[in-house]
């Protein structure tokens, strides 16, 4: 047998590696790094015809860096819209009132995220406000079934 | 031939008796180590003594296993990804696959291999030699003084093991992938931040890994502590301890796989 202080010695290195294991995994591997302490931060709404394929924790960006994420998605039932909760961490606190809000997609087929485009008001954005100023997400077959009919009018205009 | 029909059902009959018996015994032995855990945790010991035997020794197999595992990832996410001009994703792939599903269940099963089969010999045998029937002689609750810490030990070991598993195994893939053929790094570990999520995927794995820890040790306890007090019983034990565990975490898996990941 070994002796006890030995043993409880590499137990504690043991217990100290998987600790440090799960500290990675949490760290270098998951978004928790990332994610900007989710409690501090505000709120604010947009309304949307359509938001395509926007899903809850989608990323909020202004000038592609991730200001924060979708926090909820609703439909209203009033106004026949689908409304936005986007949650924007603190830091970012100078965002103008008259900002637009667009739905874009990653690439082609990439994840769909919220695009913030500032506008030039002195006020900012506060906890509770909504953005009016809004542009839908981009319907991949609405685009193509647009294109095919320009192509038709195009086509019967010529002759 | 009514004779023979009589005797075939009653053959069955006793056969489901004895397996609901021996569940029923399971369940029994479970809860009355688990009235032990109480008296266990204020001698510190004892559990840190298993915890060395259960999770220490283990550690080498499974950080072989995790390197091994995640480098065979990446290099079968490598061939399949570059196909498509994808190989950015590799560490989505490999991170991916490890947390939620390899990290846990290999390491499980190792774990059943490794420390459950261990623990059933040695309980196995001192229920042969009758070292549990010394101690009870001398009012010591055997359940509560060789068996709770030992499965305190599995509890805790467990999520450690399958969380240096996952890690190991990523750095694995990131060393085959990075290392060997060319994936950007920082591509690497950007994209599987963003895909990785901390309570959806690690801590489900967590979950999965204390469950599988659980129910590994509990079994292995019960079939050493069931058997059959003889060399040929103690081999047998050990044999269903590491077919049934096996079973039991592959089982445990789909369901909670199907719980958590549904959406």
């Amino acid at each position: 047998m070994i002796e006890s202080r030995t043993v409880e010695t590499v137990v504690g290195v043991f217990i100290a590696l998987g600790l440090a294991a799960l500290l990675m995994l949490a760290m270098e591997v998951s978004n928790l790094s990332t994610m900007g302490g989710g409690g501090d931060g505000y709120e604010v709404r947009v309304k949307f015809e359509n938001l395509g394929g926007l899903k809850v924790r989608s990323p909020v960006k202004m000038s592609g860096v991730q200001v924060g994420r979708v926090a909820e998605i609703v439909y209203d039932s009033q106004v026949y819209k689908a409304v936005a909760t986007l949650r924007i961490n603190a830091e970012y606190d100078r965002i103008p009132k008259d900002t637009a809000a667009k739905v874009f997609t990653a690439g082609l087929l990439g994840e769909q995220y919220v695009s913030l485009d500032a506008g030039g008001e002195e006020e900012y954005l506060k906890d509770g406000d909504e953005i009016t100023l809004v542009s839908n997400a981009v319907v991949l077959e609405q685009v193509i079934s647009q294109f095919l009919y320009n192509k038709a009018a195009d086509g019967t205009a010529e002759k | 031939m009514k004779e023979l029909i009589l005797d075939f059902l009653q053959n069955l009959g006793r056969q489901g008796l004895e397996v609901f018996e021996r569940l029923g015994r399971g369940h029994l032995f479970f809860f009355y180590v688990l009235t032990g855990t109480w008296d266990v945790l204020r001698r510190f010991r004892l559990i840190v003594a298993q915890v060395y035997s259960v999770g220490v020794l283990s550690l080498v197999i499974i950080v072989v296993s995790g390197l091994f595992v995640g480098m065979v990832l990446g290099l079968q996410g490598y061939n399949t990804l570059v196909d498509f001009g994808a190989e950015e994703s590799l560490g989505v792939v490999v991170a991916l696959s490890l947390v939620r599903e390899l990290g846990p269940v290999v390491a499980a099963l190792l774990f059943a291999g490794r420390a459950g089969s261990a623990l059933t010999a040695e309980i196995g045998l001192m229920k042969t030699t009758e070292q549990l029937a010394a101690m009870e002689m001398m009012a010591v609750d055997p359940l509560h003084r060789v068996i709770a810490p030992r499965w305190l030990a599995g509890f805790v070991a467990m999520p450690l093991l399958a969380a240096i598993f996952s890690a190991v195994g990523v750095y694995g893939g990131w060393f085959v992938g990075v290392g060997l053929l060319g994936v950007d790094d920082g591509a690497f570990w950007s994209q599987m931040q963003d895909a990785v999520d901390f309570d959806d995927d690690i801590m489900n794995g967590v979950i999965k890994s204390v469950v599988f820890g659980v129910v590994v040790t509990w079994i292995a306890l019960f079939e050493g502590y069931d058997t059959v007090p003889t060399s040929e019983g103690i081999s047998r034990a050990t044999t269903r301890t590491v077919v049934n565990s096996s079973l039991a975490v592959l089982g445990l898996d789909f369901v909670l796989t199907a719980l958590m990941f549904n959406q």
